[in-house]
């Protein structure tokens, strides 16, 4: 395939308008199908059981009591899930995750599961259900399991990375390093140097919608799922490997998606669905509870980073260094590690060190949260950034640009960089009004960048075009955010015909070609350029038709704003074809016209982003309120422009949770005390201002169109901006996120005390 | 499960008594049912009592104002002679869940929750309101803070309902004020609360007060120690940081996911402080 996807600078007719959602009508009218809302004659109910316990041992499970009881279809455990992952170490976890083994590895770990006729017959069975326990003590503070005393989690485990192989195991599972020059010289050329920890709190993304699917196991060894996902086609390979199936027996459809942030990108519930359907010999539906949600799906890390950077008096930073701990529930991850390659790659650093923990909590299995791992090491170095341009007394923003990665700065992760945007928002920031507004007693503001890396990956679409001219476009990325619009834009351009003709869909695993997910800001970038590339063959296809048509010779066909058009002297008296004049005759010019396109979507460009936050605190009961926020992010090009923005007042808003209020809290006991949105504290609406945006386009040279993924950079820089604000208003450094009222109070009050 | 929803108190009063097994009262369900979708009770017998005569009105008497048991937190805000007797009541039920709960919820039902960080409760039992229960043995008036006896607990009788909440008529040159502290701006429970009812006297001077915590013990605290502060004051700084520091010291409060003891006893000080100026103003003091 010849498809050419470098940036051609066109103008757009399409592309930037923003037109309503083709999803629209149906969510605001309750009328579109969510995960839950699928429905099968005959189905069952589907419920897990789950441990109380932080860790215990699984001594024996005993099922025949709600095997025996009226409207009970079936029971499994992990016998009824073999280990069928053939050596490979992340699907056993993900196994044991689903349906756990030998051990329960944190308080809401599965250890059974029911399907029933109802839900009350269902929830009866789970607890007829007898588990003999053995307990073992615990560990859930990141910092407290990496000590050589904690608890083990999993003794097979030995820390990797390090230079000589350790003779213990350890709940530290991998140690990576990233960086370039000599941070010890570094330090000795510095006028300055700031030093300081941090810890940032177990977050959850908060995704409205629970996990839920029906899952309908057919006798003849074929299975359908209908499931709320990030990416049914990921889901289609692992829950077929894990139940022992050929992918192509295994169709999956995922419905609308009511938040997914990362949390909807691995299976928790779907393999035991599966399992308790093909037991059955029904259909089973499951829906996870909000508590099941918090407990049992996908949380992000809590962390504990240690950050130390040094700058001369003009304010060039002479080194930069960061060791990064971050907990990854009871299974190996690579979390520290993203975090470790972020930490610093905002900054031109001729000397940077990062080195990253993993480590293993009695805690639910990390998953991805949007730009997973970056707002933690962005809250670290940006703190200290800030703190640091205090010290040498700069302005903030001027030390930022002044250290600013540019075109051609080694990034601290390795990579070079292309055209990129940092310098850009930062100079946006320093000429915004919102940096000059007058600002009362007890108000702070503060600001702070963020960077994400983001991801092409594979991606399948096909282009087809009606009889009536009209056009469907079915793509293999779940729309989260308004993509199906984006892309619909997208077709309309390159074919140069009204958006009111194209209609997107997402397609079943069975309809496409393999599709990655929609994670690492994807979706719009990667489809896109697929959509690009079957537009422009399904274009190739029409200008024969119209050859055909005119009996000329293609190359003598052009297309131009949605018509063919004969080129040349000789073609004179020929008027232009429309898209529909060809579709209208294509049964007799060789049958349905349609574009299919198969790629690897390369070159996604990275992403950065500037925050700024104005902040009230209450010096007397540490109360916070958020009085202005404005974000400034490149998007490469913003083809639906409504929902870019929505994008970044998501991750904004998402942020301001997470700095100011939301945490895993758990008891000494080892079991979450918080699992449902009373106590787990996402903001509401009267908790946010109207969140400012501005799109700066510094088109990515590797897109046609000059696309950036946008969906992840913006929840980065909010956890430092809102911690330079507090920090500002308080009159101290806040260290510790959330910065719930407690804790600014408490930080209020140490200075009091100290100052008197 | 059985739902019943009688058209009488001696009906539901009846049903109640005779019930076999575990009973529940429904007027609004705003933790009634919360209670039961997350699968913490399953009640045998729901007795609905929306339906009984009156039980949906506010009423105003030669005494004051009587709430029946049914009365929605939002139906009170539409009161207007309730609001200007009382606005801290009002404001404290106005504060409960969201708008979409107010419209459901009763402070009635809140009282009988009998949850320690419940936001009506301080202002009711600062405002000396009292609750009408009818039982089997006939029809008794008691005061609000004797209902909760700790958290989830209430003294009320098997059988008994409370038909209504009695608040006195206002004397002149009087207020009171409610104010919570919750890490939201709603949907959210109080971490402390304090709710303040005051009178004064035509110097402006405080005549009598009761000052009331909330969430800082197993029931709402009533402190005598406060009032005997206030009184006599023209709530002066001095006597504010007194009160903030009696109030502090009053409570009694735990450390758990909402907040710790230290924060707690000190925003219990800071809220006081707050609720008594407000008041204060409200009852025409400068």
């Amino acid at each position: 395939m010849n498809f050419d996807p470098r940036f051609s600078g066109r103008k757009f007719t399409s592309v930037g308008t923003r037109p309503i959602r083709p999803d629209g009508i149906d969510k605001v009218t309750g009328r579109a199908r969510y995960g839950a809302d699928f429905n099968m004659a005959g189905q069952l109910v589907g419920r897990i059981l789950r441990s109380p316990h932080a860790h215990a041992r699984i001594v024996k499970i005993d099922t025949s009591k709600a095997e025996k009881l009226a409207g009970v279809k079936a029971v499994i455990t992990a016998a009824d899930l073999p280990d069928l992952t053939d050596g490979d170490a992340a699907m056993y976890d993900v196994l044991d995750n689903c349906m756990a083994r030998t051990k329960a590895l944190y308080d809401g770990h599965a250890v059974a599961a029911v399907a029933a006729v109802d839900a009350r017959t269902a929830r009866q069975a789970l607890k007829l259900i007898e588990v003999e326990y053995e307990l073992l003590p615990h560990v859930t503070d990141v910092d407290e399991a990496a000590k050589h005393t904690a608890p083990l989690i999993n003794d097979t485990i030995f820390t990797e990375g390090l230079e000589e192989k350790p003779v213990k195991p350890s709940n530290v599972t991998k140690r990576s390093q990233f960086g370039h020059g000599d941070v010890h010289q570094g330090f000795g050329h510095a006028d300055f140097i700031v030093e300081r920890s941090f810890k940032t709190e177990q977050t959850h993304q908060g995704y409205i919608e629970p996990h839920a699917c029906v899952a309908n196991f057919s006798s003849d060894g074929t299975a359908d799922l209908w499931v709320c996902t990030q990416g049914h086609f990921v889901y289609r390979q692992h829950c077929a490997q894990l139940l022992g199936m050929e992918a192509s027996k295994l169709r999956v459809t995922s419905s609308e998606i009511g938040g997914g942030f990362g949390g909807k990108t691995h299976v928790w519930a779907e393999p035991v669905a599966l399992a308790l359907s093909r037991k059955a010999g029904r259909p089973v539906k499951l829906v996870m509870t909000r508590d099941e949600v918090f407990r049992a799906s996908g949380p992000t890390s809590a962390t504990s980073i240690d950050v130390k950077i040094g700058a001369r008096k003009d304010g060039t930073i002479t080194a930069a260094e960061a060791t990064l701990r971050y907990s990854c529930g009871p299974y190996a991850g690579s979390w520290a590690e993203i975090g470790a390659m972020t930490a610093f790659a905002c900054y031109k650093l001729d000397n940077v060190k990062t080195v990253g923990y993993e480590v293993l909590v009695n805690r639910p299995k990390t998953a991805a949260y949007r730009a997973p791992s970056a707002p933690m090491a962005a809250f670290a170095v940006e703190s200290a950034v800030d703190e640091l341009a205090k010290k040498i007394g700069m302005d903030p923003v001027d030390f930022r640009i002044r250290n600013a990665a540019q075109e051609g700065t080694r990034s601290s992760y390795g990579p070079v960089y292309g055209p990129i945007g940092i310098g850009p928002t930062l100079e946006a920031v320093k000429s915004h009004p919102h940096m000059k507004a007058p600002l009362g007693k007890n108000q702070g503001r503060g600001m702070a960048c963020g960077f994400w890396f983001n991801f092409g990956g594979q991606t399948c679409t096909d282009l087809n075009i009606g009889m009536d001219g009209s056009v469907s476009l079915a793509v293999g990325t779940v729309d989260v955010g308004g993509s199906r619009a984006s892309l619909s834009l997208v077709a309309a351009e390159e074919l140069g015909i009204d958006y009111a003709q194209v209609k997107a869909i997402v397609a079943d695993t069975s309809s496409l070609g393999y599709n990655d997910m929609t994670d690492g800001s994807r979706g719009t970038f990667s489809s896109s350029m697929a959509t690009i590339s079957a537009a422009r063959n399904a274009i190739k296809i029409l200008r024969e038709r119209a050859a055909q048509m005119w009996d000329i010779a293609v190359d003598d066909v052009v297309w131009e704003k949605g018509h063919a058009i004969a080129k040349g002297e000789k073609h004179g008296n020929l008027g232009k074809l429309s898209l529909k004049e060809i579709a209208v005759e294509s049964g007799k010019t060789g049958g349905p016209i349609a574009g299919h396109s198969e790629l690897v979507a390369d070159g996604a460009g990275v992403s950065f982003a500037t925050h700024i936050c104005d902040i009230e605190v209450d010096p007397e009961t540490g109360a916070t309120r958020v009085l202005r926020y404005t974000v400034v992010q490149d998007a490469g090009k913003a083809v639906h422009p409504t929902y870019v923005e929505g994008q970044y007042q998501g991750g904004a808003a998402q942020g301001i949770g997470w700095a100011l209020n939301e945490e895993y809290i758990y008891g000494k006991d080892g079991r979450l005390q918080n699992p449902g949105f009373l106590d787990y504290r996402i903001p509401v609406c009267s908790d946010l201002p109207m969140i400012d945006t501005q799109i700066l386009e510094i088109p990515n040279p590797n897109h046609p169109y000059g696309v950036r993924g946008v969906g992840e950079t913006s929840i980065v820089p909010p956890l430092a901006a809102i911690a330079n604000a507090v920090s500002n208003a308080a009159g101290v450094r806040m260290t510790h996120i959330p910065m719930s009222p407690p804790r600014i109070l408490a930080a209020i009050e140490a200075v009091r005390e100290w100052s008197k | 499960m059985r739902y019943i929803r009688p058209l009488s108190m001696e009906d539901a009063v009846g049903q109640l008594a005779g019930s076999s097994g575990t009973s529940a009262i429904l007027a609004g369900g705003s933790d009634l049912l919360v209670r039961m979708k997350g699968g913490f009770i399953e009640p045998d017998l729901i007795v609905d009592i929306k339906a009984i005569d009156g039980l949906s009105e506010i009423r105003e008497t030669g005494d004051g104002f009587s709430i029946g048991a049914a009365v929605p937190c939002a139906v009170l805000g539409e009161s207007a002679a309730l609001k200007k007797a009382w606005p801290g009541v009002v404001e404290a039920a106005k504060l409960i869940g969201s708008k979409q709960v107010q419209g459901r919820c009763t402070i009635t039902g809140n009282l009988c929750n009998a949850s320690p960080a419940a936001d009506s409760v301080p202002a009711l039992v600062a405002a000396g309101a009292r609750a009408v229960v009818v039982g089997p043995a006939g029809r008794r008036t008691i005061p609000v803070q004797s209902v909760p006896t700790g958290p989830g607990k209430t003294s009320l009788a098997k059988g008994e309902i409370i038909e209504a909440i009695l608040l006195d008529k206002r004397a002149p040159r009087s207020g009171d004020a409610y104010l919570r502290f919750i890490p939201r701006t709603e949907m959210d429970i109080a971490v402390v609360s304090a709710g303040v009812n005051l009178t004064l006297d035509e110097h402006g001077v405080v005549k009598s007060a009761r000052v009331a915590l909330g969430a800082v013990a197993a029931t709402v605290l009533l402190v005598e120690e406060a009032a005997q502060v206030l009184i006599g004051s023209r709530l002066d700084e001095a006597t504010l940081e007194r009160l903030a520091k009696v109030c502090a010291g009053a409570c009694r409060p735990i450390d758990d996911k909402r907040g710790t003891i230290e924060f707690r006893r000190k925003v219990a000080g800071v809220l006081a402080k707050r609720a008594a100026t407000t008041a204060y103003a409200r009852a025409g003091g400068k």
